[in-house]
């Protein structure tokens, strides 16, 4: 645990009650999960993804998902192992490497159903969703095939004088989020430090449960230090169902400021596309054999601290 | 070099603008709008991934330079100021067409695509709420396509397109800069009209890559060279000279 250093002490004694424990391994988490569920994960591109929480669903049997996400590997991974009914994405890309090869494999292939939308349309449904609303109005998305690609997006005419029509974007109501975070204590206070918390917190709030896996288990005193460390909290504890402690569990995207992306990984990752059962050896070789032996494989947490963060 | 020269044409896209984010996706792109940020500093410019910066910030590793923050703007952010249309974006579309619609997202059938690409990304927010251009390196009937492009990821001057409420004259393209040349959309109509060649070039050479009719206006102008000190500047901001392989 880290925290362990601090000096911050209530002078109240503790009360009768027990604070609620969050604290769950990731099996028994997805193990809350069901098939068929819609599923929104946090990051972005090949930043701060939930990557354990996503080798963890490749070791269930979980399937027919729907996932929403500002897509990267996590995305990919779960194209390859066939776990995807349906993908609500504006974009799917590793950055360095820009085309996904697992999600381009099953486009082109034409495996999954999907709903394609614009970055923005992807914030306002988990924003209505958030806000309880059935949708936002909208200009986003109008004049292009987004629309008519999309037909369950239905268009609104302003009830105002503005005598225009508006695109109503539907909430994007998820069964479950899954985010990774720098650290948390085991009742859900969670807190992100990287430079950008992305739309993590319309995810956990689009949500009716939500898992968080951290790369720090702290005491709630870490949080007591410094004001400035709950500048970093985006959403109150009681958004947070379950807290899962997976060092470097963002490997291999980057969990900035603490780890960069594993840039040689992914190199490795995407050359398992062009090979012939290229995905199965990737998940026997990485994926099979739990996540102590990931870290192992992928040369442990030391190394994989020491990764620089991305220059963009 | 060609590519100096398709920079500072690119730089030229945010000539009008005032107070504006000047996004530069790639790197001919935010090279240009580093130059134009630099002859106008009310721009504004991030570092690519979660802050506003004072100066832009040049390419590749930082060898010691720390951008010049100051502003927070992460993601979430970033839409806010799309929406409120003070930005003017300069991006790279796989396929254009006469419409000047664009797409970044799959070429062939969209059931089962050809090519998948990236997806739409911000394309349709960007499209119609702030100023657009677009910069391409292989001028050709492939990206300059006959008919539409294959999925519309940004809204053009489609008078098919128009929304209820809504006119073509709430979007915004301003240019493209290509390798042959520099067009925009101020024919007649909304055409695609030719604005200047590059050294060299000749009007029949777009004309045969390009598959759809411009608008040719009877005196075309000859791109201006980067002047020494543009080159200066350009050099700076790309210490590496990740330039060199961005334009065939």
């Amino acid at each position: 645990m880290s925290g362990a250093t601090s000096t911050s002490r209530s002078r109240f004694d503790s009360g009768p009650g027990n604070a609620m424990n969050k604290l769950q391994s990731a099996q028994e988490a997805i193990a809350s999960l069901e098939s068929g569920m819609t599923i929104g994960i946090g990051g972005w591109g090949p930043r701060r993804k939930p990557m354990a929480l996503v080798r963890e669903i490749l070791r269930s049997d979980l399937d027919d998902l729907t996932v929403v996400s500002y897509g990267g590997a996590d995305v990919g991974m779960l194209c390859a192992s066939g776990k995807i009914r349906k993908l609500v994405f504006a974009f799917v890309s590793l950055d360095f490497i820009p085309l996904e090869p697992y999600f381009r494999k099953a486009r082109q292939n034409g495996d999954i159903e999907i709903m394609e939308i614009d970055e923005g349309m992807l914030l306002l449904g988990l924003r209505a969703a958030a806000m309880g609303s059935p949708f936002i109005p909208t200009r986003v998305g109008l004049g292009t095939d987004v629309l008519t690609r999309n037909t369950g997006i239905k268009m609104i005419r302003s009830p105002y004088d503005d005598a225009r029509v508006w695109v109503a974007m539907p909430a994007l109501n998820l069964d479950a989020a899954l985010v990774h975070v720098d650290r948390a204590d085991e009742r859900g206070v969670c807190q992100i430090k990287g430079p950008d918390h992305y739309m993590d917190d319309l995810f956990i709030r689009a949500a009716r449960r939500t898992v968080v896996s951290c790369d720090e288990l702290v005491a709630t005193e870490y949080f007591h230090d410094n004001a400035e460390e709950s500048r970093y909290v985006f959403w109150e504890r009681s958004a947070t169902t379950a807290v899962v402690h997976t060092p470097c569990g963002a490997h291999p995207s980057s969990c900035n400021p603490l780890y960069g992306i594993d840039v040689e990984h992914f190199n490795t990752y995407a050359a398992s596309a062009r090979e012939e059962d290229g995905w199965q050896r990737y998940v026997d070789e990485f994926v099979a054999g739990g996540e102590e032996d990931y870290l192992n494989k992928v040369g442990g947490v030391a190394q994989i601290k020491s990764l620089p963060a991305p220059v963009y | 070099m060609l590519v100096d020269l398709l920079i500072t044409a690119c730089s030229r896209a945010w000539d009008d603008d005032g107070e504006v984010l000047a996004s530069g996706i790639g790197v001919v792109q935010r090279l240009g709008a580093s130059l134009a940020m630099h002859k106008n500093p009310d721009l504004m410019m991030t570092d690519s991934e979660a802050y506003m910066v004072s100066e832009p910030v040049p390419i590749g590793p930082r060898d010691g330079y720390e951008p010049q923050r100051e502003t927070w703007m992460g993601f979430s952010r970033i839409f806010d100021n799309v929406w409120s249309g003070k930005r003017h974006a300069l991006v790279g579309p796989t396929q254009i067409d006469r419409f000047g619609q664009a797409n970044i997202s799959a070429i062939g059938d969209y059931d089962r695509p050809k090519i998948q690409m990236l997806g739409v990304r911000g394309f349709p927010g960007n499209s119609i709420s702030h100023a657009n251009s677009f910069f391409v390196p292989n001028h050709s009937k492939r990206v300059f396509v006959d008919g539409e492009v294959d999925m519309v990821a940004s809204v053009g001057y489609n008078p098919d397109r128009v929304a209820e409420g809504w006119k073509l004259d709430d979007i915004d393209i301003r240019i493209i800069v290509t390798n042959l040349c520099v067009m925009d959309f101020r024919g007649p109509d909304h055409q695609a009209r030719l604005v200047s060649l590059h050294p060299g070039i000749e009007v029949d050479q777009v004309v045969e890559n390009t598959g759809f009719e411009l608008c040719i206006p009877p005196d075309v102008a000859e791109t201006p060279q980067p002047t020494s000190d543009e080159l200066k500047l350009i050099a700076q901001y790309d210490p590496h000279e990740l330039r060199a392989s961005a334009v065939k």
